[in-house]
């Protein structure tokens, strides 16, 4: 094959499969009303991707508020500005970090099991059998799954700011004793609900239509044999957290560079 | 685990990610750390009070002493008045006075009460006298350029003085 027809064929194979991405996505918006007619399908995944990532979610961002606040700390701490921790410490959770490591460790705990679960009823001929018998996988299967991950990851980043800033309250006020009152009333006159908080939680939920599509998508194309399901796997991670960076610069430059 | 169970644990983990959201919006509000113990309330009017805040503290040789509950501007003398409540155990003489400082060159501003020498004390809802304001950097950088005017223009006509005085 020369070099030209390679080109071609590679860019072809690209296009195709984006097509191929986007006739998935369109098809699991469509089935999201039916599915809500099944209820507790629903419930049953939010529980098995929000609650299920909950304790991991929760560790990390106290560990995250635990190291910002000492690194911060230091920095500030030769201005005299260290009442300003509490500031910085909960713009950076709200705006950044809390959506996007929040989203990082959703695709590779929830993504990934997602990605297997798909995988593996269809190496196992399960989405085929019930094709055979008109059911109809996406409403029934993907849809619910997909819902799942749009409502929990939302509730995974608030989650995760909220605790980071309670780490940081402890490093900073407990341990490092700067003052209370002013670590939270600085924070209070210049974090705007509307603005900070909200611009984060648009984020989160991009962010998990985002993980979740790409996490189901990837089990849906799997080849239907284990090395297939594990190389599936390792690019819902890869694919999807590319896509969570990208995106977040995107969504930064639209909503904050204003001011 | 029955579906009773996995309802349930879904509803909590529901309410936990809308606590956190209101912790967020709220910033966990009445912390301060003198809200519970015993405390009296004074005020004070400030020409000035730059960049003082409602809950910033109030202190005394640089120990916090109690909180400024709220700032409002006095409609009849255009000043600023502070309501601050101050920790029962220290009472302060009722000639004391009240300075605007900031903590370090860019830090925030804080009430700072000096002590007088009165032997009545403060007592609850009095108001502090003496007060001074926040240096506003504009307004201290006008005073010195004006100063350094004002200087320069003595100095000239110290030079054209005993110029004039030798032509006689």
């Amino acid at each position: 094959m020369n070099p030209v027809t390679a080109v071609g064929e590679r860019t072809l194979g690209m296009l195709h499969s984006l097509g191929r991405a986007s006739y998935f996505f369109a098809d699991l918006v469509r089935a999201i009303p039916a599915s809500m007619r099944r209820f507790g399908l629903v419930v049953a995944q939010i529980h098995a991707i929000g609650n299920l990532s909950l304790l991991i979610i929760l560790a990390s961002g106290m560990a995250v508020g635990f190291v910002l606040a000492l690194q911060m700390y230091y920095a500030l701490v030769t201005y005299g500005a260290t009442e300003s921790l509490g500031l910085i410490v909960n713009l950076s959770l709200v705006r950044e970090l809390g959506p996007v490591v929040a989203a990082l460790l959703f695709a590779g705990r929830a993504g990934t099991s997602l990605t297997a679960e798909i995988g593996l009823m269809k190496a196992g001929e399960q989405i085929a059998a019930m094709e055979m018998m008109a059911i109809d996988t996406k409403s029934r299967v993907l849809a619910p799954r997909f819902i799942g991950g749009i409502v929990s990851m939302p509730l995974l980043a608030i989650l995760f700011s909220a605790v980071g800033i309670l780490g940081a309250y402890v490093v900073a006020v407990l341990l490092l004793g700067v003052d209370s009152g002013n670590f939270w009333s600085i924070m209070q006159s210049r974090v705007d609900v509307w603005r900070d908080v909200g611009n984060g939680i648009v984020k989160s939920f991009v962010f998990g239509v985002i993980c979740t599509a790409v996490a189901l998508y990837q089990g849906y194309e799997t080849e239907a044999t284990p090395e297939g399901v594990a190389y599936a796997t390792t690019r819902t991670v890869v694919i999807a957290s590319l896509s969570v960076l990208v995106t977040d610069f995107v969504l930064t430059a639209l909503m904050f560079s204003t001011g | 685990m029955s579906k009773k169970g996995i309802e349930t644990l879904v509803g909590l983990f529901v309410l936990l990610g809308l606590a956190g959201l209101v912790f967020l919006s709220l910033k966990a509000a009445n912390l301060a750390s003198f809200g519970t113990r015993d405390s009296y309330s004074v005020s004070a009017r400030f020409d000035n009070i730059g960049g003082l805040k409602s809950r910033s503290p109030v202190r005394s040789a640089g120990v916090t002493v109690g909180r400024v509950t709220s700032i409002t501007l006095d409609p009849k003398t255009f000043q600023g008045l502070v309501q601050m409540e101050i920790d029962k155990s220290v009472q302060f003489p009722r000639d004391s006075s009240a300075k605007i400082l900031t903590s370090g060159l860019l830090g925030d501003q804080y009430v700072g009460i000096e002590p007088g020498a009165e032997e009545k004390n403060l007592a609850p809802g009095d108001t502090i006298k003496q007060t001074q304001s926040a240096v506003v950097l504009e307004n201290l950088i006008g005073q010195f350029l004006f100063s350094k005017a004002a200087d320069g223009a003595n100095a000239n006509a110290a030079a054209s003085a005993p110029a004039a005085g030798a032509k006689k």
